[in-house]
């Protein structure tokens, strides 16, 4: 399909490139950055909703270039959203299955990093069980990294998808009130969240049972609440946070059961927020757990289908505003 | 042997309070003669070494090193260990159990001290597993391998969690006056962390073990030391809180000593920040203001030895994400460099730097080493304490690489190292 001149130019006018050679957290982007990075996925949001109505691919800004997706820890809706947003961009596009190759031979991550980089990739894109991960990778490869997740500590381009759904839910996120709920313990989704809202000018609460808030977590800038009735209070957003259920069952929290009696979003504990609040989850959901599918389905309250959708296109607007840094750079 | 004078040095002596000008003289592998305030006379035929401007100590002893060997050997031999010692002043090398085989009985501890000597180089030693194959659960040879000559009993990184299986193994050992060492851990408050919990480890996404942990299991200990009256080493102390249970029973009268490691003493948490994992150690690092405690601890004496903790892990074992990373670092040639930081940065005297490498270790051992004294083996070291020098990890002599001081500037350097009179470095 040809591009039509006026989302090029206006791709090209929004575009700058990424402030920092890889994009592993939240804390890698500033204020300006990341509101150009969610202009120029507006536009890109745009372009998805036509490609979907005309099918192929949309842009060759990306062109020739080869993004790898290396996943060593499972996660279709993260690998895809990735290998979309890269082919819309015009990149060939690898996934490496990772638990077919060597790596789960024993070879080590370095090993595996040098083996990649022999390959010549433009963009790496890396989850991983373990924090750290992406940065050690970025530190031995000559390409830009962009972190998919590493183990507990971010998910920076899930904080980035959730701040453009929220920017086009609310206009603004500045004077936001979000509160986020759940495993904050365990979730790198929340770190990168509560450093990429407060960035923003959102104030952040965290909600949890003592078990899954760090002691703490009051020192990151957050109010801290245990209580959801006092928590949600006032607040503009809700973002439930995915449960391990295997850190369930008499561990963290006595039972599944117990935990949606007291944590889990429903009806009513929905209306203790703001009249409005909108609700949003990283997913995949525990239905029943953390969230009931009567708020999660409800697409006058819901964010979260909007949250995948905005995934394709915060991805698109990184791996492009990456590629300027890196190509400004030759 | 060759007799040997070292004149016009600056001579350190723990055991006896003595800064001071001086020299000493060896001969057949002893310490003959010692002057302060003035200088030996040399005999005729004697070598005789200059010492102006550097510094002659007891050479180092080093109750907690780990080698490879048997089991492991390219991460670390005896004789690599050896060499690594000998470069950095430690003239005695306590080898951890932690072997595979494990060291848990006589014939393993004779293995070890008869490959170490040998090898002709350091004296070499070991200490016993306190439980068979280091598992916790049924007492170790404790008796043979003493009359072997092990020189303490541990599990090593292990604790001992079962604390009636601890309980036995102090009784038992207090009929043959052992040392029992044990690190204090409470191992469920342990489980699965990579850091000290707190406020770095979460923004880090790393799990963190609360410092609490130490201070449980140290109690507990302590409480079975009270009950046994056994001989007690707490390995590798970290945490202010544990050094608070500690100062408590030695008020009570109890005989208990104290270690740490180098790197507590040197690093704090902050240094982990950048995911290396050479500072992925056990226990993880701690607070700044831990790491200020423990310097007053060696300044004041509540802490009796200072090891370098060595522990040598091939690339393949760091190569990884923090987490997943073994825990350790090598330290044995870069012990003494690092020490006197603790003199030019943090201005603890040298001879109270020196004492918890020294006469603290012999003390505790029962070795008659670490004394400038007429009758000690002449294992002494000669260094510089102000030369600067740069921990370049790929020329240390250790078969493995993870410093933690790699590409560090230190001030200290060994100029000579000997051992029963032998020149070894």
């Amino acid at each position: 399909m040809t591009q039509p001149h006026a989302v090029t130019d206006l791709i090209s006018e929004r575009l700058v490139p990424f402030p920092t050679p890889h994009f592993l957290s939240a804390g890698d982007l500033n204020p300006p950055a990341a509101l150009a990075l969610l202009d120029v996925a507006d536009v890109f949001v745009d372009l998805n909703r036509l490609a979907a109505s005309e099918g192929g691919k949309t842009l060759d800004l990306l062109s020739g270039r080869t993004v790898v997706n290396i996943f060593f820890e499972n996660s279709t809706r993260t690998s895809s959203s990735f290998e979309i947003a890269a082919k819309r961009l015009g990149a060939d596009v690898v996934t490496m299955p990772v638990q077919a190759s060597s790596v789960a031979k024993g070879e080590t991550l370095i090993d595996t990093a040098v083996t990649l980089n022999a390959m010549k990739p433009d963009i790496l894109v890396v989850r991983h069980g373990a924090s750290g991960a992406a940065a050690l990778l970025s530190q031995k490869v000559g390409c830009a990294v962009v972190n998919a997740g590493d183990g507990r500590h971010e998910h920076p381009t899930q904080a980035l998808l959730d701040l453009l759904s929220l920017r086009r839910a609310f206009g603004d996120v500045g004077g936001l009130t979000v509160a986020i709920c759940g495993d904050i313990t365990h979730s790198r989704v929340a770190r990168s969240n509560v450093a990429l809202l407060s960035m923003m000018g959102a104030r952040v609460r965290l909600i949890g049972p003592p078990t899954l808030v760090p002691g703490d977590a009051d020192r990151w800038g957050c109010e801290v609440f245990h209580d959801m009735r006092e928590g949600l209070e006032g607040c503009d957003v809700v973002m439930m946070l995915r449960l391990q259920l295997e850190r369930m069952e008499g561990a963290l929290v006595p039972s599944t059961r117990e935990y949606f009696r007291f944590w889990g979003l429903d009806r009513e504990k929905l209306a203790w927020a703001k009249s409005g609040a909108k609700v949003m989850h990283p997913g995949p959901m525990n239905r029943g757990v953390e969230i009931d599918s009567d708020v999660a389905d409800d697409l006058s309250v819901s964010l979260i289908q909007d949250q995948v959708e905005m995934g394709v296109a915060a991805r698109m607007a990184v791996l492009a505003s990456l590629w300027a840094r890196s190509g400004a750079a030759r | 042997m060759t007799a040997i004078a070292i004149i016009n040095a600056r001579l350190l002596d723990p055991a006896s309070d003595y800064d001071g000008q001086g020299g000493i003289l060896i001969a057949d592998g002893r310490i003959v003669e010692v002057v302060r305030g003035g200088d030996v006379r040399v005999p005729a035929g004697v070598e005789v070494v200059d010492a102006r401007g550097l510094c002659l100590s007891p050479g180092l002893i080093d109750i907690r090193v780990k080698t490879g060997e048997p089991g492991f050997e390219p991460k670390e031999t005896l004789k690599s260990a050896s060499l690594s010692a000998a470069a950095g002043g430690v003239t005695t090398i306590v080898i951890q159990p932690d072997t595979d085989p494990a060291v848990d009985d006589p014939a393993m501890v004779d293995f070890i001290q008869r490959r170490g000597a040998a090898l002709n180089l350091v004296n070499v030693y070991a200490a016993g597993a306190a439980t068979q194959r280091r598992e916790g659960q049924r007492m170790a040879e404790i008796g043979l391998m003493h009359e072997a000559g092990a020189l303490y009993f541990t599990d090593g990184d292990r604790v001992i969690a079962s604390s009636r299986t601890l309980q036995r193994v102090m009784s038992y050992a207090a009929a043959f006056n052992a040392l029992i060492a044990c690190r204090p851990a409470d191992p469920w408050l342990s489980e699965g962390g990579v850091a000290t919990s707190g406020e770095l480890a979460m923004r880090l996404g790393l799990s963190g073990v609360p410092a609490i942990a130490e201070r449980i299991q140290l109690d507990r200990d302590l409480a079975l030391v009270e009950q046994t009256g056994a001989r007690f080493l707490v390995d590798q102390i970290s945490t202010a809180d544990a050094l608070d249970s500690l100062a408590r029973a030695r008020g009570k009268g109890l005989e208990v000593a104290a270690s740490v490691s180098i790197n507590h003493l040197c690093f704090n948490e902050i240094d982990i920040g950048d995911y290396r994992t050479f500072y992925r150690l056990d226990p993880p690092l701690r607070p700044e203001s831990d790491r200020q405690a423990l310097i007053e601890a060696v300044r004041d004496g509540l802490i009796d030895v200072i090891t370098s903790a060595h522990a040598p892990l091939p690339a393949e074992d760091k190569r990884r994400p923090f987490a997943e990373a073994a825990p350790g670092a090598i330290g044995l040639e870069t012990l003494l460099a690092a020490a006197l930081s603790l003199h030019h940065e943090d201005g603890v005297p040298l001879l109270d730097i020196l004492r918890p490498m020294t006469a603290g270790p012999a003390a505790l051992l029962g070795l008659d080493s670490g004394v400038l004294e007429p009758g000690a083996p002449a294992d002494v070291v000669l260094f510089d304490p102000d030369a600067p020098v740069m921990v370049d990890a790929a020329t240390l002599k250790s078969k493995s690489k993870n410093s933690p001081f790699d590409g560090r500037r230190l001030q200290g350097k060994v100029i000579g190292t000997w051992v029963g009179g032998r020149k070894v470095h």
